[in-house]
């Protein structure tokens, strides 16, 4: 499928990616944060449809923004919140925290003025439909599968994940 | 005005930077480590970002330089950290319900015990 409007959409959903980011490092209430967060999750998974990556997609608002918001949700509500939003929100070294930032910024800015060159914009058609199978025979299969093996190591690492949320939030270990 | 309407990998590298910077700001500067958290899952957002763009640049490439449809790599990686930032959560969230029942306290000030 031809692509319809992407400037448009790309800005829409640019724009809404930026204003959330913005909101969840400026608010006070870490629930106002969160939300603002899974707003930025959905429209990433916006942008990730516009690139032709619609498993990316799949997988970013199911475990993204269903299951890790909601874990923090969870959290925020079991620990107290009240008293901390009368503090002050942000720490004594701010201004050196900002300054390394725009550093960053700098470079980057540097980096991608320098480099437009290498970024030309490809008019290729790309097919959409296969993707998944795409994917799971990058991941799975037998003779082209070259991340099976990492694939096993995720799965090692989720179960050590699991192992050591148990223990950290168990009363006495 | 041609550059900006016409859309490449460079728009998403540059959208995905601002999200990286947002991110390392809110984790610089930001004392609630709920927040600090979130400003970390910021960051890998930029990352896979910035994977899945790339993922499409390399689609577009021809047969001879390792492109076409079945170039997913990428993709693949986004997939990856995205399992890591789960994991991360889990863990993280798990030590800051640790924290919070000793401390009584969400400040990232407050977490000194190893400062000398």
């Amino acid at each position: 499928m031809t692509p319809v409007a992407t400037p448009f959409f790309f800005y829409l959903l640019a724009g809404t990616m930026i204003i959330g980011g913005i909101l969840v490092i400026t608010r006070k209430n870490a629930v106002h944060s969160a939300l603002a967060l899974i707003t930025t999750l959905l429209a990433q998974a916006g942008i990730y449809l516009m690139l032709y990556a619609p498993f990316v997609a799949g997988v970013q608002i199911i475990l993204y923004a269903g299951g890790i918001m909601v874990l923090f949700l969870f959290v925020i509500m079991l620990i107290n919140l009240e008293r901390s939003q009368k503090e002050r929100q942000f720490n004594k070294q701010w201004l050196v925290g900002i300054a390394a930032a725009t550093a960053l910024g700098g470079l980057f800015i540097t980096v991608y003025t320098k480099g437009k060159a290498l970024f030309p914009g490809s008019a290729a058609s790309y097919v959409e439909e296969q993707n998944t199978q795409n994917i799971a025979s990058l991941l799975f299969d037998r003779s082209q599968g070259m991340y099976m093996f990492s694939f096993e190591i995720a799965s090692l690492l989720l179960l050590v994940a699991i192992i050591g949320a148990v223990v950290m939030a168990k009363k006495r270990i | 005005m041609d550059s900006l309407l016409h859309i490449s990998t460079l728009h998403y590298l540059v959208l995905g930077a601002a999200l990286f910077l947002l991110g390392v700001i809110g984790v610089l500067t930001r004392r609630n480590v709920v927040i600090i958290l979130m400003s970390i899952e910021l960051i890998l957002n930029a990352v896979n970002l910035n994977l899945v763009a790339f993922s499409h640049y390399w689609q577009g490439l021809p047969a001879r330089m390792g492109g076409g449809p079945g170039a997913l790599h990428g993709q693949v990686f986004a997939i990856f950290v995205i399992t890591d930032a789960a994991a991360e959560a889990a863990v993280g969230l798990g030590i800051l319900i640790a924290f919070f029942r000793n401390k009584e306290t969400v400040n990232m000030d407050e977490v000194n015990l190893l400062k000398w």
